[in-house]
């Protein structure tokens, strides 16, 4: 399983990075290349160009901002599980980063990245969802945000149009008393998710939101979840895997109603 | 043709490589260092995992060509390596392998989870493996070899 050809460019800056994007329209970004790659090596992927911005300062900078903590896109899994970026949500980036399929792949693997490529089977589509955070993206000529719950319009689909690039994810700071609990799924550590379940309560901030993860597409985001939380055997969580699309009485209707159950379970 | 020029077990190398030419292929192929093995070529199996930059990494999943200036270390590059002597030594008293395909990947894994994780205990060192997959041993070998060094490792 070898890649078709294809032409690659390391742009130094993000600006070259941009202009070339904006010149060839059939060209596709590399970042950490852990799903590319496989994507490239399957003749899935067949780029005629692509274009590295791994290790690219602008993409890599944790900042600050006050309210919220902007993470470049090319932040890496590895760097989240190790502490690299502030602690949000009660460690839940570090927990999260560290079931990503396995080290050799979170070392490279990127935040940015995964939202890129959009698996609905992955973490992160999930979790920034849950967030509320928000993704800066930027083309030669503009640059706008988008909020990542919105992001995704389908499996491997997303609003990123031809010409942008994810520059930064913007993840809203929540109080010190927010509780978190998120649930995977899957059948081996590592694997992409049957199912993901992700409640975020934050009281000082009147936040009481869930995910239903590893759908057909995008994330199914419950904004108002506090029903969920009180009874988590409540017949209105079936509903609400129901109403994200799954048949009930089905295998994966199971499998997603008992991972919002046990996020629900982990927050106690 | 792209020229990449990058450090392959302390040695500097130069090469023109083709973009679609994945490292563990740069390796075999080119440098004859066939200590890495390659599996699925989709980045699941593990056996090609290998050390860039001090962190393992899948090298069938990352192009030659996007390895400028990097830091490669395979199989090879750990002869001398006090601690890889004593990862073998353990993976050969616990008959942590069989057929050895899957050895290579299994070892560079099992020195990142000594180096990273001293404290590890045998839940963790399973979770650690899951990205290596073996299909002679069962994994009870390798599990007990690894906990072998790290309890050793800490003894000292």
């Amino acid at each position: 399983m070898k890649a078709s050809q294809f032409e690659y460019e390391k742009p130094d800056t993000l600006q070259t990075a941009l202009a070339l994007l904006a010149q060839h329209r059939e060209a596709t970004v590399l970042a950490g290349g852990q799903s590319l790659g496989p994507l490239l090596n399957l003749r899935i992927a067949q780029p005629k160009l692509l274009i590295d911005v791994r290790g690219l300062a602008e993409l890599s900078a944790v900042r600050d901002v006050g309210d919220a903590v902007e993470l470049g896109a090319c932040v890496t899994h590895a760097a989240i599980e190790d502490g690299g970026v502030p602690d949000l949500a009660r460690g839940l980036l570090r927990s999260v980063a560290r079931g990503i399929a396995y080290r050799a792949v979170r070392n490279r693997g990127t935040l940015g990245g995964s939202l890129a490529h959009a698996d609905p089977a992955a973490d992160w589509v999930s979790v920034m969802a849950l967030l509320e955070a928000n993704l800066l993206v930027r083309s030669a000529a503009d640059e706008r945000r988008l909020p990542a719950a919105s992001f995704m319009t389908g499996p491997l689909s997303t609003r990123l149009m031809a010409g942008e690039i994810i520059v930064s994810i913007r993840i809203p700071k929540f109080s010190d008393r927010t509780r978190a609990g998120y649930y995977k799924f899957n059948r081996k550590p590592g694997e992409f998710a049957e199912a993901i379940g992700a409640i975020l309560v934050d009281p000082d901030r009147g936040i009481h939101r869930a995910v239903i993860g590893a759908t057909a597409g995008a994330p199914f985001v419950i904004e108002d979840a506090s029903a969920l939380l009180d009874r988590v055997q409540s017949p209105r969580m079936q509903e609400l895997v129901t109403t994200a699309g799954f048949i009930p009485g089905s295998y994966e209707h199971r499998v997603h109603l008992v991972a919002l159950q046990r996020a629900a379970a982990k927050l106690q | 043709m792209k020229i990449v020029a990058l450090t392959v077990n302390g040695k500097p190398v130069e090469a023109a490589v083709e973009p679609r030419t994945h490292l563990a292929d740069f390796l075999r192929e080119r440098l004859r260092l066939t200590g890495t093995n390659l599996g699925c070529e989709h980045g699941v199996c593990g056996a090609c995992t290998l050390m860039i930059d001090g962190a393992p990494a899948r090298s069938c999943i990352t192009f030659a060509a996007a390895c400028a200036g990097a830091e490669v270390r395979t199989i090879e590059g750990f002869d001398d390596d006090a601690l890889m002597e004593r990862l073998r030594q353990a993976f050969t008293a616990e008959h942590a392998l069989q057929c050895g395909y899957c050895t290579p990947g299994m070892l560079v894994t099992a020195y990142d989870i000594v180096m990273r994780l001293p404290d590890a205990d045998e839940a963790r060192v399973r979770e650690e493996l899951a990205g290596n997959l073996c299909r002679c041993t069962g994994y009870v070998g390798i599990v007990r070899a690894i906990l072998h060094v790290l309890a050793t490792r800490c003894a000292r």
